[in-house]
Parts: structure tokens; C-alpha cells; sequence
């Protein structure tokens, strides 16, 4: 019923990481496997937590409802439950059903014989999640220092760390990570054109072939990337915006405590100048 | 394992030089002596150039040394002419766009913004002759004009920024300087302005393309390489007549999300949300002092804020 039509001979036994034969079934398209029932279990009890941290607010709009980290006061302790206690348990199922999605990945992977790419990449996006709320409040020295979850109340967090450090774009780390975000939305529509224009070269006329993309991308800029290059162009700069986002929310505060534009200084008052 | 996680090209096969396939019109002004480097074939194609000139790239290179060159010698000028300040001050200088008493003033005095509005003419100029250029190679091959309509969407919030928004508020005062820190503290000014901007529902929504853009290039980027040992790189191909590459890479999402997209239609999700990012920013920033004075007021108002 799920089935798409040539899906069946793929669906095999083995790869799996752990639990052997055990979990190796799919539920309507989902694959299980020892990482999906980790997976299911992570998800529920931190909604449900989310749920009852809701309940235990002012509000049920879902635009403002807001999962707090504790106070600064409690340090790196635990905190009760009302307090912030919930928002360090949804972390942990957090971190704990990213890591199981990850390695579902894998065994995906693995039963497929195909490459490990996609669950890497998502690890760096578990990474700079990880940065935002263990890395950076651990070495500050507090759970307080994560970001709240809720729509609108993790925006006015990013807004507040912000002018904490003055004016977050002088921040070099993230200087490098919007231009890496921008710079991957650039490459995104230029591929994603290509191989369209390629698909669907209008009403009577022939599907075009990598020969003619390539000579477009020559006679438009000089050089084409390729069609196996242009991928790992993509994921090279998409991981990369990841990568330097985390470095860049890492280094504010543990690394520098005063505003980003004073970051400068340090090269308009080099001794080559005098 | 690690031989089938294809990151670098371990061999590279080299015959001559592709010189391009033949355009349907007459215009076939391909320039430069191809040239190989090793380093480069190591990711993709070693080949470089050669380059389509026509009369469009002329224009737009000319037109774009003229901006680069206004704004650098504007900059230049500003360090009295020392070229070692220039270096050790580059990204605090910038070419400021005219003071609000010259209001829409089109020939306000050079020093007053004049420059500014020169050094934008010519890159507007730069910028469409570079969107013709790409529509006219395109036909010229007889492709789709995607990458054009993609273009022009970027080109759209460019226009917003520096000439439609500014019109509307009566004042080129509002437009974006051009400059490292200037621009920067333009962003931040402008967001506490107008009450911090991530109240603005259409910044919200670019912000959402922005980083689902990431996201798509990062999981389309990374199926195809994982697939790349059954061909899925020629993805045309794999269009028209779907293989074993197509299908691995579609079950491993099905398996993962529970839905898949197909070898089109990823690249439509790709251009959609690549397009979408400044098409919904163009509509953010137009919105901005025109419609709404205080954008954290208006989320009052409408009940996503308090």
C-alpha cells in the first residue's frame, strides 16, 4: 500500500547497527530498526513534556507558548522540574532523538549500499545544536545561557545575545557563516535552474544533456563546476554555514565578552600601521 | 567503505579541451584558450573557460568595473589618498547614499550622495546585462530560462534596497551604503528602527527559505554523492529513463521522513525555496516603513507577540 512500485526488491533484510533481525520492519514508509523505537521514545517523552510545560504557562497560543532554560542561579545543577528542570529534559531527548534519527540514517545507509553523507551532514546540524544549548552554556557555566523553546520567545533570545555583544555582525564567525548561508541559497537556484533548464527546454524541443550544461555554465562565467562537482560544492558550503554558526555563537562569551565592533580594533591598532 | 564516500576525484581522465556545444543563433563570440588545473579537477571539471563574451557581458563587466572602481576611489579618497589606510580602514569605509535634505534629488553634488547614486546606476546596469546574458545563452543552447527568472528575484530585493523602497519613503537617505561595517550598521539600524525585524513576518519567512535552502542543498547534495557509485550525478538522465541511482536515493528519504521527492522534483523544491528567499525579503523590506511604522507593535496586534 505504501509501496511505491519498484520498491519492494529494495526492501531487504540487514545493516542494521544493533538489535540484529529484531527491528528490521517498516511501519506504512517509515523504516524502524533499534534507532527508530529510540527515536519514538525521545520524541514522546519530550513532547509530552513540552505539552505539560505548556500546560503549567499563561498561554496556549501556540505563537507564544515557551519551554524556559533555569535561572542563571542554578548554575550547572539540575533545577525542579517547574523551574527549568523540564527544558533540560526536552534536551536531552533532544540530543538523544537527533542521535538515534543519525544513526537510523546509518542503518538506512547501510541497508540501501549507499554512502554515509547524509547522516555526517546531519551530525554537523546536531553539532551546532549541541553548540546553542550544552557547549556554550557549559562553558559559561550555567543551563540558563540555552535558548528557550518557542517560536517567537528563541527569536527574542537570538535578538538579546545579540546586543549583548553590541552588534552580533561584527562577530567574524558570523560574518563567515551568513556569507555561507548566502552563498549556498546562490549555488542552490543556480543548480536547481540548471538541471530544470536542462528537464524542460520547452514545448518541442530535445532534453538537453550535462555536454549543454556545462556549455552554459562556460559561456556564462567561464567555468563549469560538473554535475558530480556542483554536489560537493553544495555540501561543502551548506555544511560549512553550520559549521561556522556554531563556532560563531561558541566564541561569544566563553572566548569574548565585549562587543563584537571592538573585536576590530585589534586590526586597526596593529603595530604595521605606526 | 571510505573508497566509496566519493570526496575527491582520485583519477582524472584529461583529453582535449571542450570548446562547448553549438548555439542555435549566430552569436558564438567564445573567448580565451581553455586551460586545466590540477587542483580543481580534484572537486569537478579541471577545464576552465572558455568564456562567452557578447555584447551583454561587455556591458555588464564594464559597467561593474566602473561601480567597483567609483566606490574605491570614493573610499580611497576618504584616507587622503594613502593607500596603507585605505588598507587598515577598507571595512569601515564606505560611499554613503545622499543626506535626507537632497530628499529624491537625482543630481544632488557628488560629495552629497552623487557618487552613491552613480556607483548604483552602474551596477544595476552590471547586474541586468548580467540576467540578459544569462536568458540569451540559454535560448542560444536551447535550455529553459530558470536560471534568469531565478536572477531576477535576487535582483528584486536588490531594487527594493536601493531604489523602489527609497522612492516610496521620498528619500534615497533610506537606501543601503555601500561598504563592509556600513552596510552592516545599516541592517542594525534599520531593524531597531521599525522595531526589530524579526517581528516581520516576511523576514521570518526569508529566513525560513535561507536556512530550508541550506538544509535542501545540504540533503540533495549529499544523496546524490551518496549515490553517486550507481551514476546519480547525471541527474538528466536520471529525469528521463529513472535507474537504480534515482530510486536508492528516493527510498532512503521515504525510509527515513516517510516522503520523497523525485529526481525533478527536488530541483523544483531547490528553486522554489532558493527564489522564494528574496522574493518574501523584497516584499519584508518594502513592507518597512511604507505599511507598518513598528513591526513589534503590529505582532501585538495581531497576537503573535506580547
Amino acid at each position: 500500500m505504501a509501496l511505491l512500485s519498484f520498491e519492494r526488491k529494495y526492501r531487504i533484510r540487514g545493516g542494521t547497527l544493533i538489535g540484529g533481525d529484531m527491528f528490521d520492519f517498516w511501519v506504512g514508509p517509515f523504516y524502524v530498526g533499534f534507532f527508530g523505537v529510540t527515536t519514538a521514545f525521545f520524541s514522546a517523552l519530550g513532547t509530552a513534556l513540552i505539552i505539560y510545560g505548556a500546560s503549567l504557562g499563561d498561554t496556549w497560543n501556540p505563537w507564544l507558548i515557551s519551554i524556559n532554560p533555569p535561572d542563571i542561579a542554578y548554575g550547572l545543577s539540575l533545577a525542579p522540574l517547574r523551574e527549568g528542570g523540564i527544558w533540560q529534559i526536552v534536551t536531552i531527548c533532544a540530543v538523544g532523538a537527533f542521535c538515534s534519527w543519525a544513526l537510523r540514517e546509518v542503518e538506512i545507509c547501510r541497508k540501501l549500499g549507499i554512502g554515509l553523507h547524509v547522516p555526517i551532514a546531519f551530525g554537523v546540524a546536531i553539532f551546532a545544536y549541541v553548540s546553542l544549548v550544552v557547549i556554550r552554556p557549559f562553558l559559561m557555566g550555567a543551563w540558563g545561557h540555552g535558548f528557550p523553546y518557542g517560536i517567537w520567545s528563541h527569536l527574542d533570545w537570538v535578538s538579546n545575545v545579540g546586543y549583548q555583544y553590541l552588534n552580533f555582525h561584527y562577530n567574524p564567525a558570523h560574518m563567515i557563516a551568513v556569507t555561507f548561508f548566502f552563498t549556498t541559497t546562490m549555488a542552490l537556484a543556480l543548480h536547481g535552474s540548471l538541471v530544470l533548464a536542462a528537464a524542460n527546454p520547452g514545448p518541442g524541443k530535445e532534453v538537453r544533456q550535462p555536454e549543454h550544461e556545462d556549455t552554459f555554465f562556460r559561456d556564462f562565467i567561464g567555468y563549469s563546476v560538473g554535475t558530480l562537482g556542483i554536489h560537493r560544492v553544495g555540501l561543502f558550503l551548506a555544511l560549512q554555514a553550520g559549521i561556522w554558526s556554531a563556532i560563531c555563537i561558541v566564541i561569544s562569551g566563553p572566548f569574548w565578552d565585549k562587543g563584537w565592533p571592538e573585536w576590530w580594533d585589534g586590526w586597526r591598532n596593529l603595530p604595521i600601521w605606526q | 567503505m571510505s573508497a566509496y564516500q566519493n570526496i575527491f576525484t582520485q583519477v582524472q581522465v584529461r583529453g582535449h579541451a571542450e570548446m562547448g556545444a553549438p548555439v542555435t543563433d549566430s552569436d558564438d563570440w567564445r573567448v580565451g584558450k581553455p586551460f586545466f588545473v590540477h587542483w580543481i579537477g580534484a572537486i569537478g571539471n579541471a577545464q576552465i573557460g572558455p568564456v562567452h563574451l557578447g555584447w551583454t557581458g561587455v556591458i555588464s563587466l564594464f559597467t561593474g568595473f566602473l561601480a567597483f572602481e567609483i566606490i574605491g576611489l570614493n573610499m580611497l579618497a576618504q584616507v587622503n589618498w594613502n593607500p596603507f589606510e585605505f588598507i587598515r580602514q577598507l571595512l569601515w569605509l564606505g560611499l554613503y547614499p545622499p543626506p535626507p535634505e537632497q530628499g529624491l534629488n537625482i543630481l544632488p553634488p557628488l560629495d552629497q550622495g552623487g557618487w552613491w547614486l552613480i556607483a548604483g546606476f552602474f551596477l544595476t546596469v552590471s547586474l541586468i546585462s548580467w540576467c540578459i546574458r544569462s536568458y540569451t545563452r540559454a535560448k542560444a543552447l536551447g535550455l529553459g530560462t530558470h536560471t534568469t527568472w531565478a536572477f531576477a528575484s535576487a535582483i528584486w530585493l536588490y531594487l527594493v534596497l536601493g531604489f523602489i523602497r527609497p522612492i516610496m519613503m521620498g528619500s534615497w537617505s533610506e537606501a543601503v551604503p555601500f561598504g563592509i561595517f556600513p552596510h552592516l550598521d545599516w541592517t542594525g539600524a534599520f531593524s531597531i528602527t521599525y522595531g526589530n525585524l524579526f517581528y516581520n513576518p516576511f523576514h521570518a519567512l526569508s529566513i525560513v527559505f535561507l536556512y530550508g535552502s541550506t538544509l535542501l542543498f545540504a540533503m540533495h547534495a549529499a544523496t546524490i554523492l551518496a549515490t553517486s557509485r550507481y551514476g546519480s550525478e547525471r541527474e538528466v538522465e536520471q529525469i528521463t529513463d529513472r535507474g537504480t541511482a534515482a530510486e536508492r536515493g528516493a527510498l532512503f528519504w521515504r525510509w527515513t521522513m516517510g516522503f520523497n521527492a523525485t529526481m525533478e522534483s527536488i530541483h523544483r523544491w531547490a528553486w522554489w525555496f532558493a527564489v522564494l528567499t528574496t522574493l518574501t525579503g523584497g516584499i519584508g523590506i518594502l513592507l518597512t516603513g511604507t505599511v507598518v511604522d513598528n513591526w513589534f507593535d503590529w505582532a501585538i496586534a495581531h497576537d503573535y507577540a506580547r
